[in-house]
């Protein structure tokens, strides 16, 4: 007898999709919970005082993680906005909603950590390098997004804006840090390199690429978490939300 | 095709020559703007000569972009902009020819009297030759990214900061090459890379801008 193929679309809908998350999201917070852990023992405990920089470079097992995260989280956000444009699905469309604190947070995060590991390591919580003004801007451009879906009353066209907006920042991304990239080697600006990867012992590296996978789980129970109120507030006049409130009361 | 582009530019003239208040709003804004800096820095020639490309590019920037807001106002208020969605030319053509009209009116002005601006600071020869083209060349992308800008927050209250933070981050770029330009001729290397990478963002964004403006239109009038 011929089963049909599972239907993932069935997904799509933000109904479906709420009761999806909430199964979800518990095995991704204890997961970043025990992943966060691992990662912090490896940091603090595991891996060896460096010979150059003493205990200050124990700070690069959050700021790289926080970095990378910046970066795929925009990436991520500005491809489920091209999904809702594209599509008109208004799922794909609340996802980059979602995403988008949670990228802006990120940024911050990697910007005030790098600011705090300059002064020990650069004396000097700033400079103009590439990849610092590049992230700055990256910052910018989130608080742009989310500036721009806030002040725009009608849920769908702050959709499609948003949309627009996140897919030529996206386009300018690589464009912003070539160029700042550039103008900082022709104006012979930072001597000193961010990544320190040449000379990292495995242990390090083991711990660094922990905590990437805890802020990934962490950002992903996050994601749904506040998807899942984004369906709830959007979605407030359907039967279906009334129906699943009146049944979670106590 | 090419006579709706002309009209839309001779239309957009029009206007603007009945309105020349806001010609002269954005000169005297970039004017006045690169008057405080001196101001504010200290009047020392040798302070204010490496200030200079930055200064004035700066300040041009936020003159172009004080007007963004006016771009599609007007026309919003009064329905001209619905006939131009419903037209069937492409809209992204249209909006060609409200970018390029923008910047003859608020562009070029600034283009023309930069130099004497460049000369207070102290700028001559060569330099102040490529702070001029960079300016020719930067000044209308200005235009066709800050028509992306304007056309997502049509209507909105928010207004022209809101403009600014979205459209400030995508003119990044173009700060980094034009004021790079003026160095890269002061010290020497040759402005001719910079002056090329700048002049290669204006024919991406001549294509991209009116397209993603389109859409944005689309989207902000329903």
């Amino acid at each position: 007898m011929p089963s049909t193929p599972f239907n993932w679309f069935k997904y799509s809908s933000p109904a479906t999709f709420y009761g999806l998350a909430g199964k979800l999201l518990p095995w991704f917070a204890i997961g970043s919970l025990g992943l966060f852990a691992a990662a912090l023992y490896v940091g603090f405990f595991l891996a060896p005082t460096d010979f150059q920089q003493g205990e200050s470079y124990r700070v690069i097992f959050i700021h790289v993680a926080a970095a990378w995260m910046s970066m795929f989280l925009y990436l991520l956000m500005a491809g489920y906005a091209a999904l809702g444009l594209i599509f008109n699905t208004r799922l794909s469309a609340m996802m980059a909603q979602a995403i988008a604190p949670t990228g802006a947070l990120f940024t911050f995060i990697a910007l005030w950590t790098g600011a705090l590991w300059g002064r020990p390591t650069w004396g000097t919580y700033w400079v103009w390098d590439a990849r610092l003004t590049s992230e700055l801007i990256l910052l910018f451009l989130y608080v742009g997004f989310i500036a721009l879906q806030a002040s725009i009353e009608d849920p769908r066209r702050a959709d499609r804006a948003g949309a627009v907006l996140a897919i030529v920042g996206a386009i300018n991304v690589p464009i912003i840090y070539f160029s700042v990239q550039w103008w900082n080697t022709l104006h012979q600006g930072a001597s000193v390199s961010l990544t320190r990867a040449p000379s990292m012992a495995s242990i390090m590296l083991t711990g660094m690429l922990l905590m990437v996978f805890a802020c990934w789980f962490y950002a992903i129970a996050v994601v749904l978490m506040r998807v899942r109120a984004i369906i709830l507030e959007r979605e407030r006049s359907a039967a279906w939300v009334s129906d699943r409130l009146a049944g979670e009361q106590p | 095709m090419g006579s709706v582009l002309r009209w839309i530019i001779r239309r957009d003239l029009l206007l603007a020559l009945r309105q020349r208040t806001d010609v002269l709003t954005t000169v005297v804004f970039f004017v006045i703007v690169v008057s405080l800096f001196p101001l504010g820095v200290g009047p020392e020639m040798e302070k204010l000569r490496p200030l200079a490309a930055g200064v004035l590019w700066v300040a041009a920037l936020l003159a172009s972009m004080l007007s963004l807001g006016r771009l599609f106002a007007a026309d919003y208020a009064d329905g001209t902009l619905e006939q131009m969605l419903i037209a069937p030319q492409p809209l992204s053509l249209l909006v060609l020819g409200k970018i390029i009209g923008h910047w003859l009116v608020s562009g070029l002005p600034l283009v023309v009297i930069a130099p004497i601006l460049g000369i207070q600071y102290d700028l001559t020869g060569e330099p102040l030759w490529v702070l001029l083209v960079s300016l020719l060349i930067g000044t209308p992308i200005l235009s066709a990214i800050g028509a992306v800008g304007a056309a997502l927050t049509l209507g909105l209250r928010g207004g022209g900061v809101l403009i600014a933070l979205l459209v400030l981050p995508l003119y990044v770029p173009v700060i980094i090459f034009g004021a790079g330009a003026v160095e890269a001729s002061a010290s020497g290397i040759g402005p001719e890379g910079h002056l090329s990478l700048l002049a290669a963002f204006l024919m991406l964004s001549l294509v991209v801008g009116p397209l993603a403006s389109a859409t944005a239109l689309r989207i902000s009038v329903e």
